[in-house]
């Protein structure tokens, strides 16, 4: 670290040193951990050995893992997917709304946006649950004679996944086809471009940052989100998230679950660091 | 004309997902009136598990948990973030720019990871597991919120207010609590609202660091739904429910005076 430089008059930096210290110990200090971690040997029982290794890393490549990975990744593009096409003509829909209706529609999102997600997640529960108002509903139309049996599927856990990520990819994208300027889409227009070129042209590159921040936002979650799988999953459905849970503690196999981890973070910084790339900002779009 | 229907379908498609939005919800609340043991089955209306409900203490003792590490991760986080916030405008140590990044790294990491390198990084340093390795957790996670929220204002500040207090004969430190921190407030207000409704949120870090008798209300309900329900959780949930929508409303309100605010400053 490098001293002060010499004329620094005011001495309200010094309000910076809680944040520093904070952020070296706790949020530095456990990622360093979780990386030297994952070169660690376990030891036979509980805690690790300080002997390191590639084990931990190897051990990924098992099949059993591997697949979990795969599944796990396929679930999270299938969910991923469906929140782009639910979300994407929302956020844009959203952002042509009159004026004093964007706040209100705002306000209307807020709402299951801060709701427990168990809260949310539980009313699905009781949506998909044998002889539940799903089934009441579709037998009533005469489109089956016996319950579906949804509860702890894979479409249940899709549905769950899409429900609770969903609201990121419509504030992602609201928040930057906000900001973008209509009339060039209309100056597109009076230049002759169709609709459908205006739109790919100008409105889909103005709003690839939110589209993208929005797949940041949804992608790595669906990985990750253990409780999703678990609850309207039942165990069926092991995410990356559910094994490294597992990993951690069921197996106690704590350098594994760090190399799992190491594995994620990865994932994660390389999304957001083609995000950078892409649309030359530093700040994903939509998040606060 | 053709532009008119085109808008009408657009209202019927946000209305659609809207109305996906707050299906599951309303089930929930509807269901929390029912007379029945079973939630899928309706017989009829009762109150019984809101009684029930108030005669949990183990819930209320999870619920309690939840507000005091809610309220102490959220303070912490507004102390920290905006001290930070206002603090890193002035460094000019060169490992600034990496610190920023490192602290705002909690808002874009999975949680998973941000629980599983909390838990073993606790025991490392031999924290005992329980309420404070919550609360360091928890403010670990709402520390971005409030920094990103109190550094945007700061940018949009107009620094000729604080110059002037300071020509006027006002101390640093007087300047920062009787100019910047007043208009920081509406920030700092809505960075700690979200702390808290991320905080009351969490089930994730909070099921990696909390100690073995230390429950939260989402640690409860989710072994609950794990394990097997009982319809008390649907009163819970419409009770939270309630305290989601008063917290939007809150919201709400805070962005009406902080958009008030910003007229009279350009008056």
């Amino acid at each position: 670290m490098s001293k002060p430089k010499p004329r620094q008059k005011s001495s309200l930096w010094l309000t910076a040193l809680p944040l520093y210290i904070f952020t070296l110990l706790f949020v530095l200090g456990p990622l360093v951990y979780m990386v030297v971690l994952s070169f660690q040997q376990r030891a036979e029982v509980w805690g690790v050995l300080n002997e390191y290794t590639l084990d931990n890393y190897l051990n990924i490549l098992q099949p059993v893992y591997l697949n979990t990975f795969l599944q796990s990744f396929k679930l999270a593009l299938a969910s991923t997917g469906c929140i782009i096409l639910i979300g994407y003509p929302f956020g844009y829909f959203m952002a042509k709304l009159p004026g004093k209706w964007k706040g209100r529609m705002m306000l209307v999102l807020m709402v299951p946006f801060w709701t427990n997600s168990l809260i949310r997640l539980y009313g699905w529960i009781i949506i998909f649950r044998a002889n539940g108002p799903l089934d009441a509903l579709a037998m009533g139309l005469g489109l089956t004679d016996e319950p579906l049996k949804l509860l702890y599927t894979y479409p249940a856990v899709l549905v769950g996944m899409v429900y609770v990520l969903l609201e990121f990819m419509i504030l992602a994208v609201y928040s930057s086809a906000e900001k973008m300027d209509w009339g060039l889409v209309e100056a597109a227009r009076d230049l002759g471009a169709s609709p459908l070129r205006a739109f790919w042209t100008v409105t889909f590159k103005l709003t690839l940052p939110g589209l993208l921040s929005g797949v940041i936002l949804t992608f790595i979650p669906s990985m990750g989100l253990f409780f999703i799988a678990d609850i309207l999953g039942g165990n069926k459905i092991v995410l990356v998230g559910s094994l490294i849970q597992d990993q951690l503690m069921r197996a106690h196999n704590w350098p594994f679950a760090a190399a799992l981890s190491v594995i994620l973070m990865a994932m994660t910084s390389l999304m957001i660091a083609l995000y950078k790339r892409i649309t030359h900002t530093s700040e994903l779009e939509g998040i606060l | 004309m053709k532009a008119k229907r085109k808008f009408r379908l657009s209202y019927l498609y946000l209305g659609l997902v809207v109305l996906f939005l707050y299906l599951p919800i309303a089930l929930v609340a509807v269901y929390s009136f029912n007379a029945g043991r079973l939630s899928s089955v309706w017989e009829g209306f009762s109150l019984r598990w809101y009684q029930e409900l108030f005669r949990d203490k183990e819930l209320f003792e999870a619920l309690w948990n939840s507000i005091v590490l809610g309220v102490c991760a959220s303070c912490g986080a507004a102390v920290i973030g905006t001290l930070g916030a206002v603090g890193f405008q002035r460094l000019r140590w060169r490992s600034k720019g990496v610190v920023e990044y490192i602290s705002t790294l909690p808002m874009m990491t999975p949680e998973i990871i941000l629980g599983m390198v909390s838990m073993a990084f606790f025991s490392l340093i031999g924290l005992p597991f329980g309420m404070t390795t919550l609360i360091i957790g928890h403010t670990a996670f709402c520390i971005p919120y409030v920094y990103m929220l109190v550094k945007a204002r700061l940018v949009g500040m107009d620094k000729s207010l604080v110059e002037a207090a300071r020509d006027l004969g006002a101390g640093e430190l007087q300047a920062f609590f009787d100019v910047t921190l007043p208009l920081l407030a509406p920030a700092i207000a809505s960075g700690m609202l979200l702390s808290f409704v991320m905080s009351f949120d969490d089930v994730i870090i909070s099921l990696f660091v909390t100690g073995v008798n230390v429950n939260t209300l989402p640690i409860k309900i989710y072994t609950q739904l794990r394990t097997g329900v009982t319809p008390e959780i649907n009163a819970l949930c419409v009770l939270m429910l309630a305290v989601t929508v008063a917290g939007v409303g809150l919201s709400a309100l805070l962005g009406r005076l902080g958009g008030h605010k910003k007229k009279e400053e350009t008056l």
